[in-house]
């Protein structure tokens, strides 16, 4: 019988996807950080200390060998972190830098599910009716229109463009229902990045984006970051707007099974609204990720 | 680990009108519900789409729908009658979810794998049965079993008595333990029996053969010595183990073959003359479960003297254990339905296809307005059940020769002044009248649709005028009937099979994996949309026209596989490597 892992034991057999190790991956919001105070979290199975130190910056190293120090990164209001020597540098959000956007860490938020679940959740438009009800879609206004997918060749990014949803209220700013305009892209194998129109300027585009820290193969904690362009709301609305939307999420994503994406299309039933989520699963099997997976036969 | 047999798994009280009941059997989660009708469904607790439990789902008292993205699955059959993303498409009927037997006996709900029949018959049990609490308790089934043959309780007449002087008798039989308390000429008998729910957790679910008295005194007896015994199993049982079980068997590939194949036996069930010149039939499968209906949906009907024709199903959601169709007498048709009027009866035995859906109903509207001529009343009939389960707005207009000529105007009467029937009007009054109706509906629902079905003529002047009131053109639907074909722009080609040397046709309207099936290639497939890749055949040469979102760009443009269920040829002939 083998070992079972309850919640934050450590397993690192849950880390031994080489492709994952290679990837930097969110630890902690640097404004849960508190100058000379210590902490810790598990990535992919192993528990990792982080320390900010009195001058602000941050180091972390594994919990069982405090020699050995893990690279580190801040980006999008997130420490940022890697089991083994980076394989490739962390992916760029130029909007990010933009000077006129609200750049707010809307929180974290534990979930017991793989990360390839929790972004394509992430992904899918189909379930606005159902599960953001009067939110970010109402019955019975359901459709989802066919829509672009593609991967970048330069950058072997997942695109899906030309998206169109109606929302009754997609975002803290809206006044009445609209067809939303969405572009998904996923940089990253446990991040998505989402480009949304916004009521406030209609040639630029609001980012919401969700990045994952894999715990354990069917648990993770999910960051949610935002760069708007919403000069009105307080930054306490609009992480409330988030946490009720991914709040109704996370009770759905629990009940998904197996916790693990399926790669073999057959196992379970797409459509033709899942275009993006079929070509995310067929390029994570290309990327060869097994973390958080149940590979193709 | 399977036990086999029947097993209860849940008491008929926890089926809850619209509720739905997580179970569970031998380490398989069951969402179990039952339909207003009184249909118990026992299914996989898994949403075939992404895998979401069942349970958390909605029973809307004839279907059950995915917390998710809202799939509906039909009562009885578990396919799947809508999928919401896709509001004009019909789904495919391999999208039909596990099923396990399910029935009700003794006031439990009864389950099992590969049992047939229905749970043993236990002579002890009359009509007056008590169901008692059951308990869950931590140990596997076999050693709760082999602890109940010591269990002690007292008579209902003698509650209070000293258990010691209790006299027990018990009988194990097969899958119960049977247990008599008698003192002083009073005695009662429990059955007990125990649910598997995995290898290490069970449930006891005991019923009390006769109702007693004082029914809260005994209740409460019987679960307090219970208590004490499940106690003293969970201290003696050898090994807790705390792994935890997984609420579900591993997914396995489930490749889903087009279901009870082209060809169904049915029987007439019943057959009534639903008005002077129409015959209404119900069918029943000889065998099996018939394929799930789908509002707009129609069979072909095979008749004894080798005709084919086309019938709309009137059924609503729920009625799954039956078709059932409305054959207008037409003289001059060729003698389909005078065979059908005159010659079939009840008790005959038919061949029909499975249903197939070319009149899909939109559910996307607050507002539907259905227009019917004559008998192009059937299909109208199950969308208009369909829209008003769900509680949306519609209206139903039926134009009919004469007062009597209206068939199933039971089920037309129950939509109340949801429907008008306008009689007996010249073909000048019945334009009149639709334009009417379309001008006042589109000035009142600006977002409705329309669907109409009957004759030619008829059709014309609903396409006609809907264009002049306004109506966009695909917000209006026809049905024509005699002609249920779907009208398909797609060109024929012409596929070669390279290994068996054999050479077909595939013509306009019909998929490639369809003809290749014809031709016996036995062909895996799932969600028939383009979208899973299963039905993937390989390409030696010619260049398929790819309408799937599968395959990745590189993969379309190499032209060396191509999705059977969607993709056609842009060449005149492709070569498979079949
Ligand atoms: S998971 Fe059930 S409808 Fe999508
Ligand atoms: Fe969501």
């Amino acid at each position: 019988m083998s070992p079972t892992v309850s919640p934050g034991e450590l397993d690192e057999r849950a880390g031994v996807d080489p492709v994952a190790r290679g990837l930097w991956h969110p630890l902690v919001a640097v404004h849960d950080l508190r100058r000379g105070q210590q902490g810790s979290a598990v990535l992919l199975g192993v528990r990792l200390d982080y320390t900010m130190a009195g001058d602000g910056s941050v180091s972390v190293c594994r919990s069982d060998d405090h020699d050995d120090r893990r690279p580190v990164q801040i980006a999008y209001e997130i420490v940022w972190t890697c089991l083994d020597e980076p394989a490739t540098p962390l992916f760029e959000t130029p909007e990010a830098l933009e000077t006129d956007r609200r750049i707010v860490h809307a929180g974290t938020i534990g979930v017991h599910v793989s990360a390839p679940r929790a972004v394509e959740n992430f992904l899918d438009m189909a379930h606005f009716p159902y599960v953001h009800t009067d939110i970010l879609g109402a019955e019975p206004f359901t459709e989802v229109e066919e829509y672009s997918v593609h991967v970048d060749p330069d950058t072997n990014e997942v695109w899906a463009t030309d998206c169109v949803f109606w929302q009754p209220v997609a975002a803290t700013t809206s006044t009445e229902g609209q067809m939303t305009d969405y572009r998904y892209r996923v940089p990253h194998p446990y991040c998505v990045v989402l480009y949304k129109t916004t009521p406030v300027d209609p040639d630029r585009f609001d980012v919401i984006a969700l990045f994952c820290r894999p715990i354990a193969p069917d648990r993770i904690e999910a960051h949610m970051f935002l760069a708007l362009l919403d000069a009105d709301n307080s930054d306490a609305d609009i992480r409330r707007f988030q946490l009720t939307i991914f709040g109704q999420d996370k009770p759905i994503l629990e009940n998904q099974f197996p916790k693990e994406l399926p790669l073999d299309p057959r196992v379970e039933t797409p459509i033709r609204a899942d275009k993006v989520a079929i070509a995310y699963r067929r390029w994570l099997s290309d990327l060869g990720i097994t973390h958080g997976v149940i590979p193709a036969a | 680990m399977t036990v086999g047999g029947w097993q209860p798994i849940a008491a008929l009280d926890d089926l809850a009108p619209r509720h739905v009941f997580q179970a569970s059997l031998d380490g398989q989660e069951l969402a179990v519900w039952r339909a207003d009708s009184g249909e118990l469904n026992a299914w996989e607790n898994r949403c075939l789409h992404r895998g979401v439990r069942l349970s958390i789902g909605f029973n809307n008292g004839a279907e059950l729908l995915c917390r998710y993205h809202g799939w509906r699955y039909a009562t009885g059959t578990a396919g799947c009658t809508y999928i919401p993303a896709h509001p004009a498409d019909a789904p495919a009927r391999t999208i039909t979810n596990r099923t396990y037997p399910i029935v009700e006996r003794y006031g439990l709900v009864w389950s099992g794998r590969e049992v047939d029949g229905r749970p043993e018959e236990v002579a002890e049990l009359g009509a007056h049965t008590l169901v008692l609490r059951a308990l869950p308790v931590w140990a596997p089934r076999s050693f709760v079993l082999d602890a109940l043959v010591d269990h002690r309780f007292a008579p209902n007449e003698g509650l209070d008595v000293d258990p010691a002087e209790v006299e027990m008798t018990c009988d194990r039989r097969q899958g119960s333990i049977v247990l008599t308390a008698a003192h002083g000429g009073s005695s009662s008998t429990v059955v007990y029996w125990v649910q598997s729910l995995d290898a290490h957790t069970s449930v006891i679910r005991p019923v009390l053969a006769e109702t007693p008295d004082d029914v809260i005194a005994v209740l409460r007896h019987h679960a307090r010595a219970l208590r004490e015994l499940v106690d003293r199993v969970e201290r003696t049982v050898p090994s807790r183990s705390v792994e935890p079980q997984g609420p579900l068997e591993t997914p396995v590939v489930v490749e889903r073959s087009a279901g009870s194949g082209p060809h169904i036996e049915v029987r007439v069930r019943r057959k009534w003359w639903t008005a002077p010149d129409v015959a209404a039939f119900e069918l029943t499968p000889l065998a099996g479960v018939l394929p799930t209906p789908q509002p707009g949906s129609h069979i072909d009907l095979r008749l004894p003297n080798g005709l084919v024709r086309q019938y709309s199903l009137t059924n609503g959601p729920g009625e799954s254990d039956h078709y059932r169709i409305g054959v207008k007498l037409e003289v001059d048709g060729g003698g389909g339905s005078t065979l059908l009027h005159d010659v079939v009866t009840e008790g005959d035995v038919l061949t029909i296809s499975g249903p197939r859906n070319g009149f899909p109903l939109r559910r996307d509207t607050e507002h539907t307005v259905l227009i019917a001529g004559g008998i192009g009343l059937t299909p109208l009939l199950a969308m208009a059940q369909a829209i008003r389960l769900d509680r949306r707005g519609f209206e139903l207009h039926v134009f009919v020769r004469g007062e009597d000529a209206l068939a199933f105007p039971d089920v037309v009467e129950s939509f109340g002044a949801d429907a008008t029937v306008h009689v007996a009007l010249s073909p000048a009054q019945t334009a009149g009248r639709i334009a009417d109706v379309l001008v006042a509906a589109r000035a009142s629902h600006p977002g409705a649709l329309v669907y109409a079905c009957g004759p030619a003529p008829m059709l014309d002047v609903v396409r006609a005028t809907a264009a002049a009131a306004g109506w966009a053109d695909p917000a209006v639907h026809f049905e024509y009937f005699s002609n249920h074909h779907e009208i398909d722009d797609s060109t024929p080609f012409e596929v070669a099979l390279a290994r068996s040397g054999t050479t077909l046709e595939v013509p306009a309207g019909t998929s490639l994996l369809e003809v290749l099936r014809g031709a016996g290639v036995a062909l895996p497939s799932s969600c028939e949309k383009g979208a899973c890749g299963t039905c993937a055949v390989p390409v030696i040469d010619g260049t398929p026209d790819h309408h799937d979102v599968y395959l990745r760009d590189a993969e379309r443009a190499a032209n060396t596989t191509m999705l059977s269920c969607v993709s056609r040829a842009r060449s005149d002939r492709l070569v498979l490597d079949l």
